[in-house]
């Protein structure tokens, strides 16, 4: 007997919720980033549980391709951090300032 | 009361991954240290990947920790020591007056509007996938033969895209790190 689908719900969406809030409050762009993958694993949670409560492999499927999407991301994310520490000593989100309106 | 209604080991799974993946998550939005946080976001992975094991979610759960916990964060680490910004950030500012107390309310209200959609509707009946082939879902090597078959058979076309997509973003990455030579 399983543990019921709605208590790994549950958890998944206090997982996004914790990950949207640091990604609301905190600074550093890498912290940020760390964020955004809280949130990318909570969904990733939800489709897993989908995929047993359904008998489907497609939603461990779509784990998979948000799974590769997420490296994608995380490559290209901290390469555009690298790139604007070189220029501002800083990966503080408060310094990019310069499209404020 | 638990004990009686579920199985205790499939209930301890659970609490093990849960109380993994909430400490992990709340270290990585408190600790002031980077790297402390890169850490507390392994805590986290290795709790999701218990929860992948537990819906029987094989490949996934190995996959979780070789890809996310092995190469994600040790980039996450790698670009951390790198630029050598493991010195605590000032939180005290606050650009934009109340904002940590508006993130609060927004968060618990997106929270709360998914438990309640979640304990309202019967989208869990949904229809399911292409790839869906009627049987349950199997656990261990098979779990892997499933998955695999449905990967390059259903979303061939999406692997392939993966594909592509990986390319590019090394590309992307190396021009980015790169830098720029002075003309002579």
């Amino acid at each position: 007997m399983n543990v019921p689908a709605a208590w790994y719900l549950v958890l998944a969406a206090v997982l996004f919720g914790i990950g949207a809030f640091g990604l609301l409050t905190r600074r550093s762009a890498i912290i940020m980033f760390m964020c955004i993958e809280l949130m990318l694993n909570a969904v990733n949670l939800t489709f897993v549980t989908f995929s047993r409560t359904l008998s489907d492999i497609g939603g461990q499927a779509d784990v998979f391709f948000v799974m590769v999407v997420a490296a994608a991301e995380v490559t290209v994310g901290l390469g555009i951090v690298v790139t604007i520490f070189r220029r501002r000593l800083s990966t503080s989100v408060d310094e990019l300032s310069e499209l404020k309106g | 009361m638990i004990a009686t209604a579920y199985a205790i080991p499939s209930v301890l799974i659970f609490l093990t991954s849960a109380v993994l993946i909430l400490a992990g998550a709340i270290g990585v939005i408190t600790v002031k240290n980077p790297v402390h946080a890169a850490l507390s976001l392994i805590a986290t992975l290795f709790g999701v990947a218990v929860a992948f094991v537990a819906q029987s979610a094989d490949f996934l759960a190995a996959v979780e920790i070789m890809v996310y916990a092995g190469a994600i964060v040790v980039l996450f680490l790698f670009v951390i020591m790198f630029l050598g910004v493991d010195r605590k950030e000032e939180r005290g500012v606050e650009p934009f007056v109340g904002q940590r107390p508006l993130a609060a309310v927004g968060v618990a209200i997106i929270v709360a509007g998914l438990v309640a959609l979640m304990a309202s509707s019967h989208w869990v009946t949904g229809v399911t996938s292409a790839s869906n082939p009627g049987v349950g879902l199997a656990k261990g090597t098979k779990n892997v033969q499933q998955l695999g078959s449905a990967v390059f058979t259903t979303y061939l076309f999406a692997f392939e895209a993966t594909a592509a997509l990986l390319i590019i973003s090394v590309i992307g990455a190396v021009i980015l790190a790169r830098r720029e030579q002075k003309a002579q």
